[in-house]
């Protein structure tokens, strides 16, 4: 094997050494264990860059784990998603970082082999095309989400903490029972394998397939906060500390991503028998989240809550994309995607900023005393919130202008487009609401000392997470080319399975 | 034997979500261990039950059991075993950090209230 062969491990194992090596360094000076953190996570993005490239044009890049070959060995796999993921993980990474190197990281211990290790996490689960292996990444993702969304400790915390470690606990043991009952049918957790063995599962069997495929699906609609299960994930997030809320923007799409990789993979239009599960299910679904995402938007008291709320609105309009299953519908989805994240992950940033030049009023959203710096913060506000609703020229815009014309053709079009323009319009309602209370309603109360001016290296990632939306328009040309080409790549699954079993059917 | 095995792991399923289900902290622990136990049994029987014959090939041998949901058994225990610490300790730190066992944090007879 040439070393370029065993790219597609190098996303994995770098963060798993670098965490390593983090906890060893643990009682070194904090510049020290800040440097290789950063260093390591900037690494990420060349890596994430040339396996892009490298999935393009259209190649699977196939790394059988200990040379075992597929099926009987765990392989990772590399196509355009998984690049696509791999890409929008590191950049979003590097801000979140930044963030807390600013002072966020000295509140608890341990926070970079944390985050490391979840950077392993989530490398791990967009990369593996073995079932079990992704419950595996999901479970050390989560084991250092746990950490980081409890770091610094708290009683809101720990009580939002609590919360979301009971209800993933719950969420592991039903992905267990979906898992065995799909090896027990077919005999293989290969995901390429299992779509070949769905294909031909008796008849006899079609039930229990069909329950294994949907259990399945409530697990990745919890991790992904999809409809009855979205409550955890405003506490958990709107107590959180800033870094890490920011980080967990890419949390939620672990779970879109795996809906979309193991329902166009192994339930897709191939799949005979099982073939189309969840029709019915995915796209109501989403614009139930759409709707109730805006109801909390439109009701929450605080600025972090609200920004909570967004990203389950953003979630519904994300999965809506996925669930309405055309190429074209799917693709806006993928380019909504980044976009979403690093959308959210600003403004959670921002509002933290914000919060702290509020002094003891902090995110709620009640009149407070004049900010410092107001006009920085506010100018950024309008920014973030121009992205996070979706209005033009930021792509949000063009992100939802996509799902509206693909939708256009489809016997949902009505609730589509009048679920996607209604929230749209009612988040920008709450948003200009939230905005004029917190930067004009002010009263003329002298600052206080407990008022921290922002500075400028805190507002850094802010703004670079905004020239990263602003890069996703300017290249929305080809950007959008390569996620139709990722939708084209998955809707017709053959050259995966072929890819990874090595056979030509 | 297959009848006796489905029993334990339904009944263990139940009073693991009975217990998931509860207000304070340590029956939630125990359902969650509970349902971690019948899930490994569950994916343990998922490569069917067979006495007395080797996992691993040998000359001797004329039918082998699935190895397969053993590796696989040993990996779930490993990290429910991991998770159940790490919800014990968080259980103890709600405790002190809230004041009390509640779920919600909530004192004894203002969870009645509700």
């Amino acid at each position: 094997m040439s070393s370029f062969a065993h790219l597609p491990i190098l996303p994995v194992v770098l963060p798993l050494f670098t965490g390593i090596v983090l906890l060893v360094l643990r009682s070194k000076a904090l510049a020290w264990q800040r440097g290789i953190s950063l260093f390591a996570t900037l690494a990420l993005i060349p890596l994430a860059i040339t396996l892009t490239q490298t999935a393009g044009d259209g190649t699977h890049l196939v790394y059988a784990l200990g040379n075992w070959a597929a099926p009987y060995g765990i392989v990772l796999v590399v196509d355009r998603l998984a690049a696509w993921m791999l890409l929008t993980t590191s950049l979003l990474a590097v801000f979140a970082l930044l963030y807390a190197i600013r002072g966020g990281d000295t509140e608890g211990r341990h926070f970079h082999v944390l985050f490391q290790l979840q950077l392993f996490g989530l490398n791990g689960a967009f990369l593996t095309g073995d079932l079990f292996n992704l419950f595996v990444f999901f479970e050390i993702l989560l084991l250092a989400s746990y950490g980081l969304l409890l770091h610094g400790g708290g009683r809101n915390r720990v009580k939002a903490g609590l919360h979301f470690v009971v209800i993933n606990l719950v969420g592991s043991t039903l992905f267990l029972f979906a898992v065995g009952t799909l090896y027990g049918v077919t005999g293989t957790l290969n995901m390429a394998d299992l779509a070949v063995k769905l294909a031909q599962v008796p008849p006899e069997n079609v039930a229990l397939v069909q329950t294994a495929g949907l259990l399945l699906f409530a697990v990745f609609a919890l991790k992904a906060a999809l409809l009855p299960f979205y409550l955890w994930l405003p506490a958990a997030y709107a107590h959180t500390s800033a870094p890490v809320a920011a980080l967990f923007a890419i949390m939620t799409k672990v779970g879109a991503y795996s809906i979309l990789r193991v329902y166009s993979l192994m339930f897709g239009e191939a799949a005979g028998p099982v073939s189309g599960l969840l029709d019915a299910w995915l796209a109501p679904l989403a614009l139930g989240t759409l709707a109730m995402g805006v109801f909390g938007v439109l009701a929450s008291t605080s600025l972090r809550q609200q920004i909570a709320y967004l990203m389950v609105a953003s979630i519904g309009s994300l999965l809506l994309a996925f669930g309405l299953g055309t190429v074209d519908s799917v693709a806006a989805g993928l380019y909504y995607l980044p976009h979403s994240t690093f959308s959210a992950a600003a403004f959670f940033l921002l509002a933290d900023a914000i919060s702290r030049a509020r002094g003891p009023l902090a995110d709620r959203l009640e009149s407070g005393p004049v900010m410092p710096g107001a006009r920085t913060l506010g100018g950024l506000f309008f920014l973030v919130a121009i992205a996070i609703v979706g209005l033009p020229p930021l792509s949000g815009f063009l992100g939802k202008f996509m799902l509206l014309k693909a939708a256009t053709e489809l016997p949902l079009m009505p609730w589509v487009w009048g679920g996607v323009l209604a929230t749209g319009f009612a988040s920008m309602v709450a948003l200009a609401r939230s905005g004029s209370l917190l930067f004009y309603r002010t009263h003329s109360a002298h600052e206080t000392s407990e008022q921290i001016t922002p500075t400028y290296f805190a507002l850094t990632p802010v703004a670079g997470l905004l020239l990263l939306i602003l890069g996703l328009v300017i290249w929305a040309g080809p950007l959008s080319d390569y996620a139709t080409a990722t939708a084209a790549q998955l809707l017709s699954p053959q050259h995966y399975i072929e890819a990874v079993l090595g056979t030509t059917p | 034997m297959e009848a006796l095995i489905a029993l334990v792991i339904g009944v263990l399923t139940a009073g693991g979500v009975f217990l998931a289900l509860r207000g304070q902290t340590f029956p939630v622990v125990l359902g969650l261990t509970l349902l971690s136990y019948a899930v490994n049994l569950f994916l343990f029987v998922m490569g069917r039950l067979a006495i007395g014959v080797p996992p691993v090939i040998r000359d001797a041998a004329t039918a082998y059991t699935d190895p397969l949901p053993q590796a696989l058994v040993l990996t779930a225990i490993v990290i429910s075993f991991g998770m159940t610490a790490f919800v014990i300790v968080l259980s103890l730190k709600a405790r002190s950090e809230l004041g009390n066992d509640h779920v919600d944090g909530l004192h004894h007879d203002e969870a009645h209230r509700r």
